[in-house]
This record gives structure tokens, C-alpha cells and sequence, in this order.
């Protein structure tokens, strides 16, 4: 297929224009709605803000969809509209849309409700979409760094909370450290390269042996940096305590938004300039798999905390993702997008009912406070189970249908082992998701008024448990995208 | 070329670094931890640039521009909350800025 040169480069980038105006626009007319209660629109500023970067993603689909091109190259070079980037960029949009729909309730409770929080959803979405559509060193690190200095402060965000403080420094320090590793990792792909183009990078490093020194340092600490961002043992250290001390809204957008995004550029960089040293760095990624998948799934079930459990449990959904790059081909690539869009759903979906158990002077963070939510809110209950299904892997709900290709794609390249340990930890993380499950169907009642929760609210959680189900019965769609947009 | 050769600058970039990862690992004050990853930062300025000067080249020398830039916006970023962390807590010392376990 051809590439389209661009030669009208703010087509390209329309979506990332768009998100980043309307987060100007929240900060500079922040004075117009100056009570707190007031401050929910610009919930709906964000929504208006991702229907119309939608547009433009659309847009580009369709452009892409009518001419026949694989992708739009834009700033000769820099950036790379593809089918790849385009799903990614939906997986965002999902996950924004959802985020904002149930922040304005949750702000609001906790007292913190401020305009600046609303621009800096959009401010990292953007830098999400350099993510997954940077193809120079210098546009991934600059998206990179965009997103997570957004996520450093939406961490942090409460600012009288001393758990919410020491969660954004965590998270500052660590991610700056594996930044720093990061930017070394490049800096050496510079020099081997003379470029900073990631098709260039690519020629360099095949040009030289497998096991060549510089590129076996440039490969390690790049991986470094990636794997702490996608939280991959023995990286995730951050991950527990950043989750746990985040807002809720933010633990959900930053466990899948930002997980994806990571995931997009460790696409980017291993399918691309570090895919000639295969050799070298496939076994160094398996033992990291089966080291992440040990850790999060052994370390989830002794928690108490639920968000420190998902955070666990997040980290070894990440070790199952990296399987699919370890089996290297079609099904395991396309393996890894479908199960960053339907693992998008199913978190988000899980940490919606934990955000809905918060209300005054209750966190409603603990596995005790879901005791017998069956018997007060029987519809949250039903929909925590499916959102806990799903995350578990068992049909007919979304998340099988990750499983099944990663696991499928280990069989196809013939990684028995791998396949026998993954298959072993998800019947660890049946007994860990089960616990919840049974303290919300035969805990003793502590409180018997049903949950009040926001509009807002329902409506995400409709969408992300009707999708869990939807894509888990009728598959087709999703699956077609994902295997238009693959990478290669 | 004139001066000392591409390796020189690399070894010493590299030192930087592993002085910056141990600063990291191994000092208590979280302003001190700030500056040893600022210090790693630069290191990698240093090798961006001593590449860009072998190569004859201007992209290394943007790159190390973007580095300064993304170190800035970290370092105004990072002081703020670690502002509020004092605020809350009253020390800067890693050690008892623990109250999540597991």
C-alpha cells in the first residue's frame, strides 16, 4: 500500500489541535463559572472537545478508508497517521469520555473541584495521540513527557490529602528516573543512526550484529523506560501506590489510558527500530512477563485495599499484553490491540463502581465496604460481577476474547511454557477477583440505603458494561478494526 | 576534528549517568533525589550533543534543547508537589513519606 505524503500537515494533526484548544479554552475562561457547582460544565467542554477531535479522527479514517493509503505522513516524517495510531487514538477517546463523565461527581465530594483538572484530561489525551502517531524519537519523547507531567499533577490532585501527595511524588520521582533512562536509550539510537527518525533508527540497528554492545545498551535502557511506563516488573513499583492514592477517576484513567498509550509507543519502538535485534531482547522480555504476571497476581490477593488490588491486577493484565509482542506475529500483535481496547472497558468499568461507592465522609476503598452491595444495590453488584468476569477471562464477557488470541498466538509460535504458566495465573486471578465477588454477594450488610450516584455516572457505567458484553458476545467489529490496524 | 575523541565525551556521559541512577537509589532528601535525576537528564544532553558535534549534524543538539525543555516543566512540576508534600507531612525524607503498605 502507499503512503500519502501530507502536504497539509494541520490535517494531520486536527485532533491533537483540537483537544489542546479546548484545554486552553477551560483554563482561560476557568473564571466564568466560578462556583464549585458550577464547574461541572466544563465536564460537557470536554465532551464537545473529544467530539470534535472524533471528527477529525474520523475524518482521517475516512480518508484513509477512500484513497487507498496505509497511512498519512505528516512533518516529513515525524508523525505517522496510521490505521495503528487511529485505534489507539479511539481507545483514548473511550476512555476520556468516560473519565470525564464521572469526575464532575467525584470532584465535587471530595472537594477539590477546579477547571484545571478538566485541561489537563485534554492536555494528556493529546499527548497520548503524539504517542501513538510519533514516528521520531523526538515527537514520542516530547507525547511521552506531555502525558505524564499531566499525570503528575491529576495525581496529586488533592491537595490536602497526605495519600494523594505521596502518591504524585512516587509517581513523579520513579517516572522521571525511567524517563531519564528512556532519553539515554535514544540518545545512543541517535548516535548509531545519525537520525532521529524511528525508520532510520531501524536501518542503523539492522545494519549492525545482533549482539553488538551499543545496541544491546541503547536496547536495554530503552526497555527500561518502557516497561517502567507500562508498570512491567521489576518496574511496577510506582503502580500500587500511585493508584491507591490518586483519585479514583484519575486510578481509572491512568490504569487505561495511559497503560495504552505506553503500550502503543512499546509497539512503536520494539516493531520498529529495536525489531532487527529480536533475538536479544525476546527472552529478556519473557522473563519480565513471567515476573509481572508472579508479582501482580501473587501480590493481589492478600490486598485489602480494592484500587491496590486492581493496581496489582492491572500489572498483570500488562505482563499478559506483553506475551503477544514475545509471540511476535500476526495473531499475537493483533492479540495485544484487542485486548488494550476491551481491558479499557472492563478497568474503567471496575473502578467506576468503586467510584460510586465514594460519598461524604466514606472512601469506600476497602473490599469491606462492598459487603452486601447485592442486597443494597443489586444493579452495581451484577455489573461489578461482569466487569470482574471479564477482567478474570471467562466467556462471554470481553475479556476471553483477549485472552484467547494472546494464548492462541503462544500456542501458533509454539511457547508451550509460556502459555502453561499464563493459563496457571489466571486461575490465581479467578481466586483473587472471586474474593470481591463474594464479599458483595454474601457480606454482611453494613448499610442499607442504595447508592446514590450522578447521571453521569450510570451513563458510563452503561456504556463500558454493555461493551464488556457486547464485544464478548458479538466479537466481529472490534476484531476487524484490530486487524486493519496492526502494525508492521 | 580537533579535541578529544567521541569516546571521551560517551564514557563521561555515561559516568554522569550512573552517578545520577545511584544519587537516585541511594540519597534520603527528595530535593537531592530531584537533582540526581536532573543530573542523569544532563548526561544524556551531553551525549545527544557530543554525537551531534561527531555527526556534524544539528538534530542532537534540538533533542538536547527538548531534554532542557521537558527537565523545566518536570523540575516546576516536581517542586510544587513536593511543596504540598511538605505542607502535609513537614519532612522531605523518603524514608517517612510511607503511609501506604502493603
Amino acid at each position: 500500500m502507499s503512503q500519502y505524503y501530507s502536504t497539509n500537515e494541520a490535517f494531520a494533526l486536527t485532533p491533537a489541535l483540537t483537544l489542546a484548544l479546548f484545554g486552553c479554552w477551560i483554563l482561560v475562561f476557568d473564571f466564568l463559572f466560578a462556583n464549585s457547582k458550577q464547574k461541572r460544565y466544563f465536564a460537557l467542554v470536554v465532551v464537545a472537545g473529544l467530539i470534535f477531535a472524533g471528527v477529525g479522527l474520523y475524518r482521517q479514517q475516512a480518508f484513509l478508508a477512500t484513497s487507498g493509503d496505509s497511512s498519512i505522513i505528516a512533518f516529513s516524517g515525524a508523525l505517522t497517521i496510521d490505521r495503528f495510531a487511529l485505534y489507539f487514538n479511539w481507545v483514548f477517546e473511550l476512555a476520556t469520555l468516560i473519565v470525564a463523565l464521572v469526575s464532575y461527581n467525584y470532584l465535587e465530594i471530595e472537594g477539590e473541584h477546579h477547571g484545571e483538572y478538566y485541561a489537563l484530561l485534554l492536555f494528556a489525551q493529546c499527548g497520548m495521540f503524539f504517542l501513538a502517531a510519533g514516528t521520531d524519537l523526538v515527537t514520542l519523547f516530547i507525547g511521552l513527557e506531555l502525558m505524564a507531567l499531566c499525570f503528575y499533577v491529576m495525581v496529586g490532585f488533592l491537595r490536602g490529602d497526605k495519600r494523594s501527595n505521596e502518591a504524585a511524588i512516587k509517581y513523579l520521582l520513579l517516572g522521571a528516573f525511567s524517563s531519564g533512562f528512556l532519553v539515554y536509550g535514544f540518545s545512543i539510537m541517535y548516535g548509531l543512526a545519525g537520525s532521529t527518525r524511528l525508520t532510520d533508527v531501524a536501518a542503523a540497528i539492522a545494519a549492525r550484529p545482533a549482539w553488538d554492545p551499543l545496541v544491546f545498551l541503547a536496547m536495554t535502557t530503552t526497555a527500561v523506560g518502557l516497561l517502567f511506563k507500562i508498570s512491567a516488573a521489576p518496574f511496577h513499583m510506582w503502580a500500587p501506590d500511585a493508584y491507591e492514592g490518586a483519585p479514583t477517576t484519575i486510578t481509572a484513567y491512568l490504569s487505561v489510558a495511559s497503560k495504552a498509550a505506553s503500550f502503543a509507543f512499546l509497539l512503536r519502538i520494539f516493531l520498529g527500530p529495536l525489531a532487527p535485534a529480536r533475538d536479544a531482547w525476546e527472552p529478556l522480555l519473557a522473563a519480565v512477563a513471567i515476573l509481572t504476571m508472579t508479582i501482580g497476581n501473587l501480590a493481589a490477593i492478600s490486598q485489602t485495599n480494592i484500587k491496590r488490588l486492581l493496581a496489582y491486577s492491572s500489572i498483570s493484565h500488562a505482563g499478559y499484553m506483553l506475551l503477544g509482542l514475545i509471540a511476535g506475529n500476526d495473531t499475537g500483535i493483533q492479540g495485544i490491540a484487542v485486548y488494550v481496547m476491551v481491558y479499557a472497558f472492563m478497568n474503567l468499568g471496575a473502578f467506576l463502581v468503586v467510584i460510586a461507592l465514594r460519598r461524604k465522609n466514606i472512601i469506600g476503598d476497602d473490599v469491606d465496604d462492598m459487603a452486601g452491595l447485592m442486597y443494597r444495590s443489586p444493579g452495581y453488584a451484577v455489573l461489578m460481577l461482569i466487569f470482574l468476569l471479564s477482567l478474570a477471562g471467562i466467556p462471554p464477557t470481553a475479556g476471553f476474547l483477549g485472552k484467547y488470541y494472546i494464548f492462541l498466538s503462544l500456542i501458533e509460535t509454539h511457547h508451550y511454557l509460556l502459555a502453561v504458566i499464563a493459563t496457571l495465573y489466571v486461575a490465581v486471578a479467578i481466586y483473587y477477583y472471586f474474593r470481591i465477588v463474594k464479599t458483595m454477594f454474601v457480606g454482611e450488610l453494613t448499610e442499607k440505603a442504595p447508592l446514590a450516584t450522578s447521571f453521569g455516572l450510570r451513563v458510563a457505567l452503561g456504556i463500558t458494561g454493555v461493551l464488556t458484553l457486547a464485544v464478548g458476545v458479538y466479537p466481529e467489529p472490534v476484531l476487524r478494526l484490530a486487524q486493519n490496524s496492526f502494525l508492521r | 576534528m580537533s579535541g578529544p575523541p567521541l569516546a571521551w565525551y560517551l564514557i563521561l556521559s555515561a559516568v554522569l549517568f550512573a552517578l545520577g541512577v545511584a544519587g537516585f537509589l541511594f540519597r534520603k532528601s527528595i530535593i537531592t533525589i530531584f537533582m540526581s535525576i536532573e543530573l542523569m537528564l544532563n548526561a544524556v544532553n551531553l551525549s545527544f550533543v557530543a554525537f551531534s558535534y561527531q555527526l556534524k549534524q544539528v538534530n542532537g543538539h534540538v533533542f538536547a534543547f527538548f531534554v532542557m525543555v521537558v527537565a523545566a516543566a518536570e523540575a516546576a512540576v516536581g517542586l510544587a508537589i513536593i511543596v504540598t508534600v511538605f505542607k502535609n507531612r513537614e519532612t522531605l525524607n523518603v524514608d517517612e513519606v510511607d503511609s501506604m503498605k502493603y
